[in-house]
């Protein structure tokens, strides 16, 4: 009866800036797409939402970084999620990110990032497709 | 048919000892099975509840954007001063169209975020009317038996028939805004007979004084001695009335409970204290009497009646012969030889025994 669950979604927007409208929209598209979306609010750090995706348990910790500062942020989260002993979680999320940079971090084990012009549709299909596809937890 | 309770699935033997080493990651695991009602979650109650409730349990309901989740934050901080542990669950509404939901109460409550002493998880209806989900009160009682002394709950804001509470609480907080309407509308919405606790929040605003006489009043009028506190002239200087009032016993007693009716500002954290001091007071009352006994009694029959219900409808549900005596039963009807009635009749008797048709 719990073969198709629902999945569980950290929205995170950390640092100092704030503009959290990106990370609502997504939020928003998330839960229209049927997905459980924990939302936490501006400014969060890497600490906050470590604690969060733990408590919360959930699949899909997604990121919205503006500021620039994705290449410290993505691998310190991981990490932090790593520490924690938590590591079945995607980690993925959205910005102003060059695909350089967005190569780079998946090479270090996050997931796809998704740039400015990226719809949210995409976004959800390729968390749909993710979780369809991971292994069971 | 029905899983033997004292199974549990080896697979999650590794989950229950983590969680009896206090390991959050497996709290918050041993949540998802039992939100998800994943194979073998009852089993995984079973062994935990062995130590029956400990924590003290209290539940926050009110109409939306009340501020019950400022205040259940306010209060948390409070208790962690004290050194306590807390735990905290936090109910929205799933959406009926898409069957997702936008979980939004941890946003007030960031300031606790890290603090490793406390637990917040959040949770969806998932159809659920009542302000709760179906698993809510399951999920109370394992942050209980995971060893965390303060469990405090908070319902979904619709305003109206979250009884549930009352079946998840010990303590259930009633909080009103200003702009909520009168004490007639709290009347109408039931509210009165759920709170052991009224709390006005947003008494920065105006009408928060206006509100706290009326639910007082309102609350004579249950207890049929509305006329004993009107005062006999207008024109009296109100903050004497009020004072009076507060002093003598204005409000409703429940036994010997007295229901306070307290202000806030969450916000600024004014009045915070008083809540915390009227909780208090409503445990050691409860203590005192057998009223807390008596509760967790109500709570483990509703419990009790809740799986054999959510059993009943599982195994027949499940069953290849309920499912044929529907599909048969759907035919005669459409043949004008059966009415549901009859066919429910011949499935309940399948099911029970020919004692269910009786
Ligand atoms: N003016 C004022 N605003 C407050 C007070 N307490 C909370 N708020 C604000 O009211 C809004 C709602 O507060 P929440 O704590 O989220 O209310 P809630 O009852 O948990 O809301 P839902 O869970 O959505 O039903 C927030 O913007 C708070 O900052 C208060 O005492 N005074
Ligand atoms: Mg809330």
């Amino acid at each position: 009866m719990s073969d198709e669950r629902k999945i569980r979604i950290l929205v995170a927007k950390p640092g100092l800036d704030g503009h959290d409208r990106g990370a609502k929209v997504i939020a928003a598209a998330f839960r229209d797409a049927g997905f459980e979306v924990i939302y936490t609010g501006l400014h969060q750090t890497p600490e906050m939402i470590v604690a969060a995706a733990v408590q919360e348990d959930v699949d899909v910790v997604a990121m919205s970084i503006l500021s620039g500062a994705h290449m410290t942020l993505f691998p310190r989260v991981r990490a932090l999620l790593l520490d924690a002993g938590v590591d079945h979680v995607l980690l993925t999320g959205g910005g102003i990110i060059p695909e350089d940079d967005a190569k780079a971090l998946e090479a270090q084990g996050v997931g796809r990032l998704f740039g400015p012009g990226t719809s949210t549709a995409d976004a959800i299909a390729y968390v749909r497709e993710w979780f369809a596809s991971r292994p069971a937890v | 048919m029905i899983e033997p309770v004292a199974d549990l699935p080896s697979s999650l033997e590794p989950l229950l000892e983590r969680f009896r080493e206090g390991k959050v990651t497996a709290l918050a695991r041993a949540i998802s099975v039992v939100e998800n009602e994943r194979t073998g979650f009852q089993a995984l109650l079973h062994r935990v509840l062995s130590a029956g409730p400990r924590a003290a349990r209290v539940g926050f309901t009110g109409p939306p954007g009340a501020g019950k989740s400022s205040l259940l934050a306010g209060m948390a901080a409070a208790y962690r001063r004290q050194d306590e542990r807390v735990g905290v669950v936090a109910v929205d509404p799933t959406s009926p169209f898409s069957g997702g939901a936008l979980l939004g109460d941890r946003i007030r409550m960031n300031d606790l975020a890290t603090d490793p002493g406390i637990f917040i998880r959040s949770m969806a209806t998932r159809g659920s009317l009542g302000g709760l989900a179906t698993t809510t009160k399951e999920v109370l009682d394992l942050i209980d038996a995971f060893g965390i002394e303060r469990v405090l709950v908070e319902t979904v804001g619709v305003g109206q028939t979250e009884l549930e509470i009352t079946a998840a609480a010990d303590t259930v907080v009633v909080v009103l805004v200003p702009e909520s309407g009168d004490g007639i509308q709290a009347m109408k919405a039931g509210l009165m007979e759920i709170a052991d606790i009224f709390v006005i929040n947003k008494a920065d605003r105006p009408g928060a004084d206006r509100l706290v006489k009326e639910i007082r009043q309102a609350m004579h009028l249950r207890a049929g001695s509305a006329l004993k506190d009107v005062p006999a002239h207008h024109g009296v200087d109100l903050s004497r009335v009020v004072a009076k009032r507060r002093s003598r016993d204005v409000a409703l007693e429940t036994g010997t409970w007295t229901i306070p009716v307290l202000k806030t500002v969450a916000q600024t954290g004014e009045g915070v204290d008083g809540l915390l001091d009227a909780v208090s007071r409503h445990r050691e009352w409860m203590a005192e009497t057998s009223e807390l006994v008596l509760r967790r009694r109500a709570r483990a029959g509703t419990r009790i009646r809740d799986v054999v219900d959510r059993e009943l409808r599982r195994v027949a549900w499940k069953s290849p012969s309920v499912q044929a005596g529907l599909e048969d039963g759907l035919d005669r009807i459409a043949k004008g030889s059966a009415t549901p009635y009859s066919v429910a009749g011949a499935i309940l008797e399948g099911l029970l025994g020919s004692r269910a048709s009786r």
